[in-house]
Formats: structure tokens, sequence, C-alpha cells
């Protein structure tokens, strides 16, 4: 039962490394990275039920968090072309 | 059986992944990649049971990296410039350092072998008597804290080193760029 979950997760994987792999543009890279962590974070689940021992769910939860701050941390990127260093940005426009 | 094959699947994404990550020339796709590979890394860390190691990979190098590596790539270039030099001499290097390696792992006891030295010098003595001489019930945290107090010590103050350096550096960039500015509005 969790070994079918794992294999399907694995195909997953390999699905969302193909599509990071081939592009072709920025979005998709986005989207195939967040995906991947979401498949990381669903893995770690599958594999503590595989192993009889899941204790290590609520690392999973964190793996989630940590998955989303990176997220919009690329997607402000996006949107600003700058992480933290706004200042010097509205600076050079005036 | 099925953790070998798990590990067999996760090592081969990770090499591909690190293919991937030389070969291509947009930073962006690269910082992506790079992780993809930091979360591989964690989940064979997991598939080892090893899994604050795991967290931390994955915090630092999925997280933190991830935030630093963009962040200077919107002060720098978008692409990587290709690469004119031969590749042979840095090839040859790296060859000979993992085969090096590969030959440090021939001494190596097996994994998980209860005699091997980690597991018989003084992990016994800790966990017969750390309850006894510090009464914490978890051993880890009475190894950290009690018998290796002073190198957690050090440690922290490394860290909090590192920390007030950082911000120094970074307040003082802060005041150059409002000084900058007020001398441009006049």
């Amino acid at each position: 039962m969790f070994l079918v979950a794992a294999i399907a997760l694995f195909i997953a994987m390999v699905l969302v490394l193909i599509r990071l792999y081939a592009g072709p543009t920025l979005y998709d890279r986005v989207l195939a990275s967040n995906s991947f962590g979401t498949h990381t974070v669903l893995f770690i689940g599958v594999l503590g039920f595989l192993n009889g021992r899941p204790d290590f769910l609520d690392i999973a939860l964190l793996y989630a968090l940590i998955n989303f701050v990176g997220t919009i941390a690329i997607l402000k990127f996006f949107r600003y072309r700058a992480i933290g260093d706004m200042h010097q940005r509205n600076g050079a426009q005036k | 059986m099925t953790e070998t094959i798990i590990n067999f699947i996760l090592f081969a994404m990770l090499i591909s992944t690190a293919f991937a990550i030389v070969r291509m020339t947009s930073l962006f796709a690269v910082i992506m990649l790079a992780s993809v590979f930091s979360l591989l890394t964690a989940l064979l860390f997991v598939t080892l049971d090893a899994v604050d190691v795991a967290f931390t990979e994955a915090a630092v190098g999925a997280g933190i990296s991830t935030v630093l590596m963009l962040g200077t790539m919107a002060l720098t270039a978008r692409h990587a410039k290709p690469q004119t030099q031969s590749n042979a001499i840095p090839f040859l290097v790296v060859c000979v350092t993992g085969a090096a390696l590969i030959y440090g792992t021939m001494d190596m006891p097996n994994f998980g072998d209860p005699n091997a030295p980690a597991q018989v010098h003084v992990a016994p003595e800790y966990l017969e008597r750390s309850i006894e001489e510090i009464d914490v019930p978890n051993v880890v945290t009475a190894i950290l804290a009690s018998y290796r107090g002073y190198d957690t010590l050090g440690e922290t103050a490394v860290v909090f080193a590192a920390g007030i350096g950082v911000l120094l550096l970074l307040s003082g960039l802060a005041r150059r760029r409002k000084e900058d500015e007020e001398e441009g509005d006049i």
C-alpha cells in the first residue's frame, strides 16, 4: 500500500525533474521546484509509514514551511527584481 | 531491499540534477536546481535516519541558500559566461580526489555495524551514566550541554560573533546608501 504510494511519488518526482531540466520558461522551473518541495514533504511522510515509524510527520510539516518561504522569496524576486534591497531601487527610480 | 531501491532512485536523481547544474548556463535555473539538489540530499539523510541533519540541510540548502543566491543574482548577471578553457585538468583533479575518497571508505565499518568504533568507544558509557550523572532524559542534550559543554559554548560564541559581524556590515551598508541619497538630493 505505502510501497505503491512511494512508487507513484517517485514517478511524479521524475516527471517534475524532467520539467525542471527542460524549462523552457522560468515559471515552469519555479513551479517545478515548488512542486518538488511538496513531493519531498509527501515522501518523508510515506517513508515514515513504510519503515513503520511515522514519528517524522511533524518534520515533514516544517519542510512544507521552508518550501513556502523559499517560493515567496522567488516570487518576490520576480515581482521586484530584488530580494531585500528595495531602498536603492526606489532611489534609482526618482 | 526496499531501502536499497529507494537509495538507488534518490542517488540517480541526485546525479542527474548535478549534471544538469553543470550543463546549464541560465543562473536562475541553476539556483532552482541547487535547491532541488539540497532537497534530494535531505531525503537521503532521512533514509539514513539522520533527521536532524536532513532538516539542517533543507533549511540551509533549500531555504536560506536559495534566497541568498537569488539576491546575489539580482546584483550580478543572469547568465554564466560560456566556458572557453579546457576542462581536462579540473576533471582529472576531481577524479583523483573521488578515487581517494572511495579508497578511504574501504576501511570504514559497515553501515549500522554494532562493533564500529563510534558505537563501542564512549557511547555505551554515556547511555549508561547520563541519567544518574546529568539527570536529563534526552541523552543527546546531556552530551551536548554537559559532557561537551565547553565545545558547545565555543560554537555558540562563534555563531554569535558571525551574527554580530553580519549585522555590523549590513548596518554600515544601509548608512552609506542613505548618505549617498542625501548627497544626491542636494
